[in-house]
């Protein structure tokens, strides 16, 4: 029997992380310091101050098999600057990512967009012969899914944020 | 009163508590030096300039801590390291701000790599001016971070007590590691609060020191009912203080122990229980032990690829525990059944405790067999010195007891094979980073630590080359260190892979050529240079090195130039498929 290898490679998946740190620019350098130099991925991170003063909540979203997430989340627990660090995956969470995305909008098409847009419960927040901006959050499918609708039209302008999450409480549905 | 002499004074001082012990206003130059005081930090390693002159400003009146001026602060990040291997206290680096800073960059890598804890003082441009690409400007907050345990920036003198005795308490506590401290200018000028509080709080920083029962429980179950267990002792064993109580282990229930590099000394090489150093040039019955054993308990290792070689076929026979403070260590390279996050010095006794001692009668037949079968070589010639008969006079001429500090490369793994490592804290080398230019400096910060101790340094003329100049620091402190040139007149380790796989293209690892003359350098610098061409020189020249006392000796040793370092297992190899010696 041979126990030495590394553990069969399980399903790459993706794992979204919460990592609470104290609130300095530091503390984010170094969290992204762990992935370019042990070679992880990062598919999406956001950072904005938290809840308690001095403390900050990062959302990390990066993919993986399992050996590979339990390295991540020992090297970021291993950074002095890290208060705590939760994989959500396997708990029940909600996450949401805001996308703003400017559209040519003929005459002829702006209704339709308008429609795709309603759709998806978004918003429309800006309006210009020709153009349209608008907002949309949800999860990363879901603006996905939203993109690919609108890309037809032509997009001209894009932004959009890492993901942000927190662990669910209530189990039923919202 | 020369500065030798004040050294030595300085160690025998008794400690006097710091200036103000109660609250009190000082600048940040008095609020630094009162902690480092408050500290017990005896000796420093620094070198002036411009963004740290009020420091030095203050130190010029201090009498209780000695600062040893370095030529270099890449050698003074060595010195330092070397006094935290020998002490397990904290070495303590002073640099300036730019060039100051980047210069320690080697030496702390070097540090993080082994472990070692150092805290680092960079001088940075006032406040008001960082970022404006200032005289002497560095991020070297940024240029450390990934070579660092942890560093701070110091933007309010208030926080400056705070920050530094954080930062000693980083470095020290669970895997030790370097810590950096940027001191802006203005920081050491203003006046701040010092509350002589020794009490550190960081929420977010708690290492696990204690071992999980039911894993400490399963490892005691495998390692009693083990038939060919078998220890693999690491750096951890030295960091964490664990020696007695691996010793009384392995003695107890008479398992075999290998040791990786930075465990050498961590378990007496004369016992009957010791196989010697395993991995790349580990011994045979190491290599085949860690091969063919069906519990591994490693101990504060880390599964390095020097170690390991080839990972699947690392061991293919074992079900492996791991004890380990640093849990990333856990799983890293090597899948383990028992993983144990704690204290190599706590858990081991645990273990120990709760363990039967397993029937491994058959198991020390083998061992015995392939000990005989294959013992280290020491090849003996009487024209030329060979470089295992220099390592092997070292150790008889110290009789195993002295402070020994080598370089990289052939002459490294030379003397961790042949110089009996009977100690623990007594073997300096940069394990991890592979550091050329470690050993001399290194050996010199020891030498600092245990003036009373007889200090080796083993190095090439490669690696002396890097940090020569230091001769300087050494001779104005009248350290009787012994400097060991393994000169075969090349870059030796560099020199055998390109003979082994690269068809012997000897490409620019020759130094024949441009080399100095080692006793005349030595001279310069007011140290005695010695030359040896032969095994008979090569004792004479040891004993009178051993005689002196007051001053460097650099040895010259020219040895056979194309001797080859073996055991080795090459790169990408399983540890078993070792090449034993020249085709």
């Amino acid at each position: 029997m041979n126990t030495t290898q590394k553990p069969v490679q399980t399903k790459e998946q993706k794992h979204t992380l919460s990592v609470v740190v104290s609130y300095n620019l530091n503390a984010l350098s170094r969290i992204i310091g762990i992935f370019s130099s042990k070679g992880f991925e990062i598919d999406s991170i956001s950072f904005g101050s938290g809840k308690e003063s001095g403390l900050a909540r990062i959302t990390i979203t990066t993919h993986g098999d399992e050996q590979i997430i339990e390295q991540i989340t020992k090297q970021l627990h291993k950074i002095i600057d890290v208060v705590t660090v939760a994989d959500l995956t396997y708990e029940s969470f909600v996450e949401r990512e805001l996308a703003l995305v400017k559209v040519k909008a003929s005459n002829s098409a702006r209704s339709e967009i308008m429609q795709i847009t309603q759709v998806f419960r978004a918003k429309v927040i800006d309006i210009s012969p020709g153009k349209l901006s608008i907002e949309i959050t949800g999860n990363r499918d879901k603006i996905d899914a939203f993109i690919g609708m609108v890309r037809p039209f032509g997009i001209i302008e894009l932004a959009r944020t890492g993901s942000v999450a927190l662990k669910r409480e209530f189990n039923g549905s919202v | 009163m020369d500065n030798a002499k004040a050294h030595k004074l300085k160690k025998n001082k008794k400690k006097e508590p710091p200036e103000d012990s109660g609250p009190s206003v000082l600048n940040g130059a008095g609020i630094l030096i009162n902690t480092l005081q408050d500290l017990e930090v005896d000796t420093i390693f620094g070198y002036p300039g411009g963004a740290v002159l009020p420091l030095y400003d203050k130190l010029f009146d201090n009498h209780d801590i000695n600062h040893v001026l370095v030529r270099h602060e890449q050698a003074g990040t060595h010195a330092a390291d070397g006094y935290a291997r020998v002490t397990g206290k904290p070495g303590v680096v002073l640099a300036t701000s730019g060039p100051g800073g980047t210069n320690t960059v080697t030496g702390i890598a070097t540090a993080a790599m082994d472990s070692i804890p150092l805290v680092v003082f960079t001088g940075q441009v006032p406040t008001d001016l960082i970022g404006n690409d200032a005289f002497q400007e560095a991020d070297i907050v940024g240029i450390t971070r990934p070579i660092t345990k942890h560093n701070y920036l110091v933007d309010d003198v208030n926080d400056l007590e705070q920050v530094i005795r954080k930062a000693f308490h980083v470095a020290t506590s669970g895997r030790p590691g370097p810590v950096l401290v940027d001191l802006p200018k203005d920081m050491l000028k203003t006046e701040g609060h010092y509350s002589g509080l020794r009490k550190v709080s960081i929420p977010s920083y708690s290492p696990t020191e204690k071992g999980h029962f039911s894993q400490i429980k399963k490892a005691a179950e495998l390692l009693s009912d083990a038939e060919k267990p078998l220890i693999y002792a690491g750096g951890g064993v030295v960091l964490g203080k664990a020696w007695n109580e691996l010793t009384a282990m392995a003695e107890r229930h008479n398992i075999p122990v290998t040791t990786t590099l930075m465990g050498l000394g961590g378990f007496p090489e004369g016992k009957p229980q010791a196989l010697g150093m395993l991995g790349m040039h580990g011994t045979y019955t190491a290599n085949m032990a860690t091969t063919e054993c069906d519990v591994l308990l490693a101990v504060g290792a880390r599964f390095d690829d020097r170690v390991t070689g080839n990972l699947e076929g690392f061991s293919p026979h074992s079900k492996k525990i791991h004890i380990d403070i640093d849990p990333t260590n856990i799983g890293k390279n090597v899948a383990v059944e028992v993983p144990i996050v704690g204290d190599v010095k706590q858990v081991l006794p645990e273990i120990d405790e709760k363990m039967e001692t397993p029937n491994t009668d058959k198991w020390w037949q083998v061992l015995n067999q392939w000990q005989e079968d294959h013992p280290l070589k020491v090849p003996e010639t009487e024209d030329t010195i060979k470089p295992q008969q220099m390592i092997e006079a070292i150790s008889d001429a110290t009789n195993g007891d002295a402070i020994v500090a080598t370089d990289v490369g052939q002459h490294q793994m030379w003397t961790a094979q042949h110089y009996t490592f009977n100690h623990p804290r007594s073997f300096l080398s940069s394990g991890g980073l592979g550091t050329m230019g470690y050993g001399f400096p290194a050996a010199m910060g020891a030498a600092f630590a245990h003036p009373d101790r007889t200090v080796v340094c083993i190095t090439g003329d490669g690696g002396f080359q890097m940090t020569p100049y230091e001769l300087s620091t050494a001779v104005e402190h009248e350290i009787p260190l012994k400097i060991a040139i393994m000169n075969n007149q090349c870059l030796g380790m560099v020199r055998q892979w390109q003979e082994l796989f690269y068809d012997e293209r000897y490409s620019h690892s020759i130094l024949k050529k441009g080399n100095p003359d080692f006793v005349k350098l030595a001279e310069s610098y007011g140290a005695v240079g010695l030359r040896a061409t032969t095994p008979k020189e090569m004792d004479d020249i040891l004993q009178q090195a051993m005689e002196i006392n007051d001053k460097p000796v650099v040895m010259d040793f020219h040895v056979e130039e194309h001797e080859n370092c073996y055991p080795m297992v090459p790169a990408g190899a399983a540890l078993n498929e070792m090449v034993l010696e020249d085709k």
